[in-house]
């Protein structure tokens, strides 16, 4: 496939000539308010930070009453594009036309006023006010706030009957499931009159049953004539959805094409410019000896509430272990508690030849690192990395104590860096400079800086929480084959994440964890619609656990 | 967009000069209004505290503080926490020296007192933010409340002390007796008369001021100590990840912050004053926060943001001497808009600057 030429345009309609010729058909009966004014459409925009061109000279249509969307790896430009159009950025140059009208949006506010709404990766919610004043907030219309709520709660009561969003008013932000704050993201956005929705990597915090319930009303919403833009890097996402899609690499847009005429192969060489392999290639385990096991751990968080309850399982050296279950479910504390990074109520911990007592150990997180349990933690932002710091910092960050990384009372800058620059090479860390602060590295470099901290320490057990969340097809691929290796060396790794593509395709056996309790085990060749039931807390072998039926 | 896009020099150096600017440029309106020549304000101020040797001896003497509360401020910064007791934890370093050379300054050279009064001051300075330091790491009580509070204990508790067991027998002051020789740290003008520094109170406090910029900047970059204060402050929650104690890092932090606060002590009693009295720390403690802040609580910063503030200080009394109408009030209000500039409104002109340059700026990716 020839990629530049795909980038040219007819200059009438600056429609994009795709892959295939009859682009500029529509498929027909998509929605009701479909028209051929285009919902959006950008000319030629260009956004430069400093040298880095985040986007150059981006084409793209979007049509009234679609679901269109826009896939890319991690730097490739895609919320580049967006905050330009939500008036976050402004272009260096270029045009935006919104229903047919050429305008400039200077900011968020304008951007609303046109009907642009924004659904942000990162809840943009305080989470100490209820459903109905994040709702309302910023668009309380008087002074007195009663008038405005009450507005509101009519208002969110048609929404909610007319997109089937149901989100109980008065619940305050913080007792909802991520996969209900994100509905009430939807909801503000309606609440402003949004006709056109974008979606920032909506389903990065979400399970696969939630996503599934976000598809479900963006259908909805686009059969109601809305438009929406979903930005994701999840193939799956794109095939199932969308209608159309545009593919970003490196700040172009490479192309547009319509869904059903592509595939999960040609759009990740698309992203990725080279052919790309999706699935793990591994042989089946070898397992040894147990080199941890779990009994009877159960944890309470600081609410009182008993999050982990009786868990007891095993891993042994040479297999990956995985963990599944809807987030929530007691997994994080799990992990957190292992760890040592929380207290566990009781339970045991058998681990390196010691048996420790969960209940009143006092081990802390640098503890553990020296049982050779390392962690490589679900949330790199919040706990795996300190972004300020270089990253040469954090590539020590835990195991600074290290004698190998002091000299007298000081550090050793010089073997820190000289382990950094290691570390970076064998994992191939871009751009490759140890000074450069965390933050400016993109999230799969980041996510690779935190493995190859963890790794390359060579701990007998790894505990991995969410290893590619946020991160792009090449580094996953890298990162799952990282894990197999270490798998393969002898090591026992224990696998949390929330993608059940992930779980299945890497692990050789399956713990389901529902409730704070692991209500089933499964092996390496797992089924997906099993796994999902016991996740809901069905188990349809044995007994019905968690109260369901 | 993130302070790591514009240069070193740019960050450190052209945007405190502007605040600075700035604070001087509202600062001859202020002049201007109340019917006097800024020029000849400034030339006053300029030449009172650089102009002449002992003019230069009370800035550094006034720097010498300074330098020690700043850093003060600036390590707890580095762990999050913002240490507004320096006021008190230096009244309390004061009894820590005095103790110490009331004990010796009869008995031993001064060189073998000083010791004593480092420890006894970073002693004292450490105990008065041990509590709030415990508070604020087991209870959660924040350390900007019980700092400030501690200083208003400490105030009564001096009083107290100086009316009772310190004082000097028969005497009516509340102050301790003068130290004796012992007890003085030799003053700069004796050991080199060639500057002429005349009377001017600067003292060797200065190289002992000097030594803890150095020790501070090698604790906060290059000890493990320093990497693990650093990360708390930078992100509590992946230092816990990293096995990092909150309490030990809180409470380790603040020792040390409040004990560079107490050496302050060092400059103004065993330097200075040769006694201990009430309210000798009026307000060092709290331009040191506008220290820090001014300084990016990096130590070199921190010493011109001293010297600057010394300027200010020897500079101002000399401006009030020769203009009547620039009182001592004028001087608090110029270090007031000092403070406003640098400290509080400091990211005025950075999004403008980040424009200015934004062209020619080295990579940062964007994440998409």
């Amino acid at each position: 496939m020839s990629l530049p030429k795909a980038r040219a345009r007819s200059e009438e309609t600056g429609q994009p000539q795709g892959a295939t010729d009859n682009d500029k058909e529509q498929p027909s009966g998509l929605g009701e308010g479909m028209s051929d004014t285009p919902a959006i459409e950008l000319r030629k925009i260009n956004k430069s930070f400093g040298p880095v061109h985040a986007n150059r000279d981006i084409d793209l249509v979007v049509k009234k009453g679609s679901i269109h969307g826009i896939i890319g790896e991690n730097g490739a430009g895609k919320s580049t594009l967006m905050s330009i159009l939500y008036g976050f950025y402004h272009a260096d140059n270029g045009d935006i036309v919104v229903d047919g009208k050429k305008v400039v949006i200077p900011d968020s506010k304008a951007a609303i006023a046109m009907g642009i709404g924004m659904v942000h990766q990162h809840f943009m919610l305080v989470d100490n006010f209820s459903v109905l004043e994040n709702v309302v907030l910023g668009a309380e219309d008087s002074q007195l706030l009663a008038g405005g709520l009450n507005r509101a709660r009519a208002e969110l009561k048609r929404l909610e009957d007319e997109y089937e969003l149901r989100v109980d008013p008065d619940a305050l932000i913080e007792d909802l499931p991520v996969g209900l704050q994100q509905r009430v993201e939807i909801l503000k956005a309606l609440y402003r009159s949004a006709e056109i929705l974008i979606l920032d990597e909506p389903t990065g915090v979400l399970t696969p049953a939630e996503a599934d319930h976000l598809f479900k009303i963006l259908e909805v919403l686009r059969n109601e004539g809305k438009t929406v833009l979903l930005i994701t890097h999840k193939l799956r996402e794109i095939m199932a959805i969308t209608d159309t899609v545009s593919v970003m690499r490196r700040g172009e847009m490479v192309a547009t094409v319509e869904t059903k005429d592509t595939s999960m192969e040609k759009l990740a060489e698309l992203m990725v410019g080279r052919s790309v392999l999706l699935r793990v290639d591994k042989k089946p385990a070898e397992p040894e000896a147990p080199v941890m096991e779990v009994s009877n751990l159960t944890v309470t968080d600081s609410r009182g509430v008993q999050v982990v309850k009786d868990v007891s399982f095993s891993v042994r050296a040479g297999e990956i272990v995985g963990i599944a279950g809807v987030s929530g479910n007691g997994q994080s504390e799990l992990l957190e508690t292992l760890s040592g990074i929380r207290r566990a109520t009781s339970g045991t911990l058998k681990i390196h030849g010691e048996t420790i007592d969960l209940g009143t150990s006092t081990l802390n997180a640098a503890d553990m690192r020296e049982k050779s349990m390392a962690h490589v933690p679900e949330d790199r932002h919040r706990m795996g990395l300190i972004n300020s710091f270089t990253e040469y910092e954090n590539s020590i960050l835990g195991y600074h104590r290290d004698p190998a990384y002091s000299k007298g009372l000081l550090m050793d800058l010089a073997a820190i860096k000289k382990n950094a620059v290691a570390e970076i090479e064998r994992y191939d860390i871009r751009p490759p400079n140890p000074m450069l602060k965390t933050a400016n590295f993109s999230g799969g470099n980041q996510q690779k800086i935190v493995l190859a901290r963890e790794i390359e320490r060579d701990p007998e057990v790894l505990l991995v929480g969410q290893p590619t969340r946020g991160v792009d097809i090449g580094a996953i691929e890298f990162i799952h084959r990282r894990l197999v290796e270490m798998r393969d060396a002898g090591k026992g790794i224990l696998l949390v994440s929330v993608e059940l593509d992930e779980i299945r395709a890497l692990s050789d056996r399956v713990l389901v964890m529902f409730d704070g309790r692991i209500v089933g085990e499964r092996g390496a060749n797992a089924e997906e619609g099993d796994l999902g039931l016991l996740m809901a807390g069905v188990d349809n072998n044995n007994s019905v656990e968690g109260g369901v039926q | 967009m993130t302070p790591g896009q514009l240069p070193r020099w740019v960050d450190l150096g052209l945007i405190p000069f502007l605040n600075l600017a700035a604070a001087f440029l509202v600062s001859g309106l202020v002049v201007v209004l109340i019917g006097e020549n800024p020029l000849e304000a400034v030339q006053i101020l300029v030449w009172g505290s650089l102009g002449y040797g002992e003019g230069i001896g009370f800035t550094l003497f006034y720097a010498t503080n300074f330098i020690f509360t700043g850093l003060a401020v600036a390590v707890a910064f580095h762990a999050g926490l913002f240490n507004i007791g320096g006021e008190g934890q230096a009244y309390l370093g004061g009894l820590g020296v005095a103790v110490a050379c009331l004990a010796f300054d009869t008995v031993v050279p001064w060189y073998l007192t000083l010791p004593f009064a480092i420890i006894g001051s970073a002693a004292m300075g450490a105990a008065w933010a041990f509590i709030p330091a415990w508070l604020q790491a087991t209870r959660g009580s924040h350390v900007v409340i019980t700092t400030i509070m501690f200083n208003f204990i400490a105030s009564s508790l001096m009083v107290y002390l100086l009316n009772g067991v310190l004082k000097e027998r028969g005497s009516m002051q509340p102050e301790t007796r003068t130290f004796e020789a012992g007890g003085r740290l030799p003053f700069l003008n004796d050991l080199f008369p060639s500057f002429g520094f005349g009377y001017a109170p600067v003292n060797l406090s200065l190289f002992v001021a000097l030594a803890a910029c150095v020790l501070v900047w090698l604790l906060i970059w290059r000890t493990k100590l320093g990497f693990e204060i650093r990360s708390f402050g930078a992100n509590a929650t992946a230092a816990v990840y990293a096995g990092i104690s909150p309490v030990r890092t809180i409470v380790i932090t603040m020792l040390i912050s409040g004990g560079l606060a107490g050496m302050m002590a060092i400059n103004e009693i065993m330097g200075s004053q040769h006694r201990l009295l009430i309210d000798f720390v009026t307000g060092y403690g709290f331009v040191g926060i506008a220290v820090a802040l001014m300084g990016r609580a990096h130590p070199v910063g921190i010493i011109l943001a001293a010297i600057l503030f010394g300027m200010l200080y020897q500079g101002g009394a000399e401006l009030s001497f020769e203009m009547p109408n620039i009182t001592r009030d004028m001087i608090i209000v110029i270090q007031g808009l000092v403070i406003l500039f640098a400290g509080a409104l400091e990211y005025m002109f950075r999004p403008a600057i980040i424009r200015l340059f934004a062209p020619a700026q080295p990579l940062k990716a964007k994440e998409a």
